[in-house]
Order: structure tokens, then sequence, then C-alpha cells
């Protein structure tokens, strides 16, 4: 039973998942057909709240809301704004007054979607909290896997790279471990979280053994203002050690598809030509952000809770 | 609006898959001889039968269509596209309850401009699906005609749509539950039609 709003994977159950995956192929047939647009939430609004900047999951949840015919607002209150002494709760105080059937919150503070989840009567969809969770992005990921190999069950999944500040390493831990799959976590020591083991991840410092027997990699983008910093001496040094290019891609299995949540630093995390070819995926995955996300706002929008309380009493 | 109608002129059928309370009102010889008669009607009513396109309404228009299309095969020698449209997404009542209903796959192999486009849907009741299968349909093109083929008419229309091809008219009380069934909970054949007393959900 999915619940009322989208706040992380590891509220789901594996069911949940399934459900919305279940819905994502459909809702790709439509990102086939000639006329890209069906009448499903036609008079329902949806506000992407983004605290953030964020060209690509903003551009993506709009498409997928204008897909089912959702009128979508975007609202990007600015720093200044927010200065002029309105919290961030005012301002989502302020929309939910507006009667929108979905909010979505992306913020740099972990938790954040959470508190407003608290006051609103809408759904609220995180969209990328700090280093919490992206769960739309381990969706689409987890998608991206059962269309490419037909299952997650039982396959082996390497996430390298700066695990420790990413939200998209651990929306995609839980994801795919709840969906039965392996985890495994490469990276070089300050970028792997001390409780490692304890999420149920196996962790490397050795990219080589981290990749044997893989069916799947999935590379994180490194914040260069991180790597300046204490994490890791250069991203020269980075990108020979952790970069994947074609040669240490023969570790992993014969078929292994590579993953980037985009956008790629070129020649740091991958390889300039691993970016572009197969068996690379990133357009792909893309592709299914509009899908899952459209799948997303289908099951989850337009739901009151003050209704839903009302009714349980 | 309920209209009190007896279920009468219903065969007494066996009841299968352990519900006590249902009863077929059509068994699969009856459902193929429906089908083959449909096939020669639709035959008769259109003079270019290469433009035909049988678009099956999901789960239960599925196999339908699919004997359709080999009775068609069988007595006029052609090979008419078929194709599967899920109406869900155009449903009407899905702001209203908030209800999220599993989706179903659509396939449209061919084009649907200029084609006679031939629906498909194993029991018709109130209108509303073929209302939604035809918004459905004219997002893929501008088909020539359309026409209806419904396996079981129950009647309690709520919207001005009529049956081109009809299997079988059959009077049932609003409530009661008519669902095409094949074995063992699929929609393998042997197919067959059972009405049941169920509360809730409809079809």
């Amino acid at each position: 039973m999915i619940g009322m709003d989208l706040l992380g994977i590891e509220d789901l159950e594996r069911e949940d998942i399934e459900r919305i995956l279940e819905t994502a192929v459909h809702m790709r047939e439509i990102g086939e057909r000639d006329v890209k647009k069906v009448p499903t939430l036609r008079g329902r609004t949806i506000v992407n709240l983004f605290f953030e900047p964020s060209t690509r999951t903003r551009a993506s949840f709009e498409i997928a809301g204008k897909r089912l015919s959702a009128d979508v607002v975007n609202f990007s209150p600015s720093s200044s704004s927010l200065k002029k002494s309105e919290s961030i709760l005012d301002t989502a105080r302020t929309l939910d007054a507006m009667d929108p059937d979905a909010v979505i919150v992306r913020h740099a503070v972990a938790g954040v979607p959470r508190r407003i989840a608290d006051v609103l009567d809408a759904p609220v969809i995180n969209a990328g909290d700090g280093a919490h969770e992206h769960p739309t992005q381990a969706l689409l990921d987890l998608f991206t896997v059962q269309q490419e190999k037909g299952r997650i069950d039982g396959l082996t999944v390497t996430i390298v790279g700066d695990i420790v500040h990413s939200r998209v390493a651990r929306s995609n831990i839980y994801g795919f471990l709840k969906m039965g799959a392996e985890v495994r976590i490469a990276a070089p020591p300050p970028m792997i979280p001390p409780a490692a083991e304890t999420l149920g991840v196996k962790a490397f410092t050795s990219l080589r053994e981290s990749l044997e027997g893989a069916d799947v990699v999935m590379a994180l983008r490194i914040q260069n203002e991180r790597l300046a910093g204490s994490c890791f001496p250069s991203v020269r040094e980075y990108s020979a050690t952790f970069g994947l290019d074609r040669a240490k891609l023969h570790y992993a299995k014969d078929d292994a598809i590579v993953m980037h949540p985009g956008p790629v630093n070129r020649g740091v995390e991958l390889s300039q030509d691993l970016t572009d070819h197969r068996p690379s995926v990133i357009l792909d995955q893309v592709r299914n952000g509009v899908a899952i996300r459209m799948a997303v706002l289908y099951l989850f929008s337009g739901r009151r809770r003050l209704a839903a309380r009302e009714i349980e009493r | 609006m309920s209209h009190p109608s007896p279920p009468a002129g219903v065969p007494t059928g066996r009841s299968g898959n352990g519900s006590s309370n249902s009863r077929s009102i059509l068994d699969d010889t009856g459902i193929r001889r429906a089908l083959t008669r449909i096939a020669h009607e639709i035959l008769e009513r259109n003079a270019e039968p290469e433009s035909l396109y049988l678009v099956a309404i999901p789960n239960g228009g599925v196999p339908l269509a699919r004997l359709l299309a080999q009775n068609l095969r069988e007595i006029g020698g052609i090979d008419v596209a078929v194709g599967v449209l899920d109406t869900t997404l155009y449903r009407d009542d899905l702001t209203t309850t908030g209800r999220r209903p599993p989706l179903r796959r659509t396939e449209m192999p061919s084009a649907v401009d200029d084609r006679v486009v031939v629906l498909v849907d194993d029991v018709v009741k109130t209108g509303r699906t073929i209302r939604a299968a035809m918004d459905a349909l004219m997002d893929f093109g501008r088909p020539r005609v359309v026409q209806v083929v419904g396996l079981v008419d129950r009647g309690h229309r709520e919207l001005p749509i009529k049956l081109d091809y009809v299997g079988k008219n059959v009077p049932t009380r609003p409530g009661e539950i008519v669902r095409l069934r094949g074995k063992d909970g699929s929609l393998e054949p042997p197919l067959e039609v059972v009405v049941t007393h169920d509360s809730g959900g409809s079809t």
C-alpha cells in the first residue's frame, strides 16, 4: 500500500517499488506515441518547489506532469526572498493554500521535504534533499536496470564514487537491496560512509575487486569543490584509480551496463568514449526518468492529507 | 438510476473456480459461435475489409479480438491488424475518486489513420469505457470509421453509445459483476462469461 508522500526509498516496501516500476512500463509507451499526452490529471496542479538549482530533474518532473495533462507551476524561491524573513515552511504553507495536487520539493538540507509534508495538505514528492535521498532517481535507475536486464533480483550492482555525500547512492542502495540485488560500493576511504556495512552493502577501496562479477556499474558525479578539499588529492588521481574506462570495465561481467545520474564530468568519472556509447545507458536513464515521474505523479498526486485523516476518525 | 430487471432468460450454468454464487451465461462454444457470426457481420458491413483494424480493450477484449482475427482470416481470407488499447488513463472517474487502478498494456502496431477501427470489449455496461477508448483512439490518429463489438451487452447505459455488433444481450442487475474468464483465472481457452452476485467493484 503506497503511502501519502514519496520522501525516500527507505519508506517503501518492495511491492510499492514493483507497482511504480510496472506503472512506468506503460507510461514509457506514452512517450513513444506521436501524441505524448493523456488526459489523466487534467485540471490538477503540480508545484515544483525547488530551493536548490536544478535543470534536469525539474524539467523531467515538468514534462512528466504535462504529459499527464496537469498544470505544472515552477516555484524557485531565490535566496534573497527567503532572506526577507519568509521561512521555508511559510513558503510551503502559502503554496498549499493555492490547493496544489502534489508538491515536488528539492532542498540542500536533508529532511526538509519531510518537514514540509508535516504542514501540507497536498502530497509531497522528494526531488532530492541534501545527502539524504533522491527517490525518483533511484526508481529510474531500478527501472533502467529492469528494462536492460529483465530483472533486478540476484544481480550485482557496484556503485563507484563519493558515496558518503550522495543522496543518489543512498536511495539506490535502499532500492537495489529491497529488490534483491547485491550492492557493492567502491571509493577512496574518505568517501565511504562509516556505517556502510550496516546498510547491507560491501565496501571496496579497490575498484578492480568491486567490479568482479558486476552486472551493473553506476558511477556517481564527483563534486569538484569536494575534491579540492580533504577527500582526495586531485581530480587526476581520482580519475586514474576510480574513473571508469573500457579497460577497467573488463573486470566486470561481459554484458555489464554502465550508469551515471548525470551530468558527467567527462574524463573524470567516465572516459569520453564510455560516456557516449554502449554499454553506458545514460540517455536511457534520462528517458526513463520521465516515465518514472509520470508513474509517481499518477500514483501519488491528488490525495488530501486532511481528508484522509477525517476518514480515519 | 437503477432499472429493476429480473435476471431472467439466462441459463444456469456450472460454476467454476470455487465461487459458489457465480453462474455461467455463455460458455466457450457459445462465445466462438457468437464471434463467428460477428465476423460475418463485420465483413458484410465493410466493403473494404483490408482497411479493418481490430483494437482490443484489455483485458477481456484481447482473447476475443484474437479469435475474431482468426475468424476473419478463415471466412474472408484477410489478415487484419490487431491492436491493444488500455483505457485506464482516459477514465472519467480518476480525479473524482482518487483511485489509481493498475495500468494495462497498449500496443498499436499500425497507424489508425483512415482505417475502419473495430473496438472489441468483453462486457459493455455504462458505455464509459467505450467513451474512454474512443478518446484514446483519437490520440493515435483519425480513423475513418469506429465500430464497437461487445460480447455481452448488459444494458444500464449512462452515455449515448450503441454497439454495432453484440454477442449476447444479457439483462442484469446493476450490482452484479459480469466478466469473461478463462482456464484457471487466465484468459486462455476455454473461455466463459460468468455473473457473480458479489457486491463491490464493477466492470
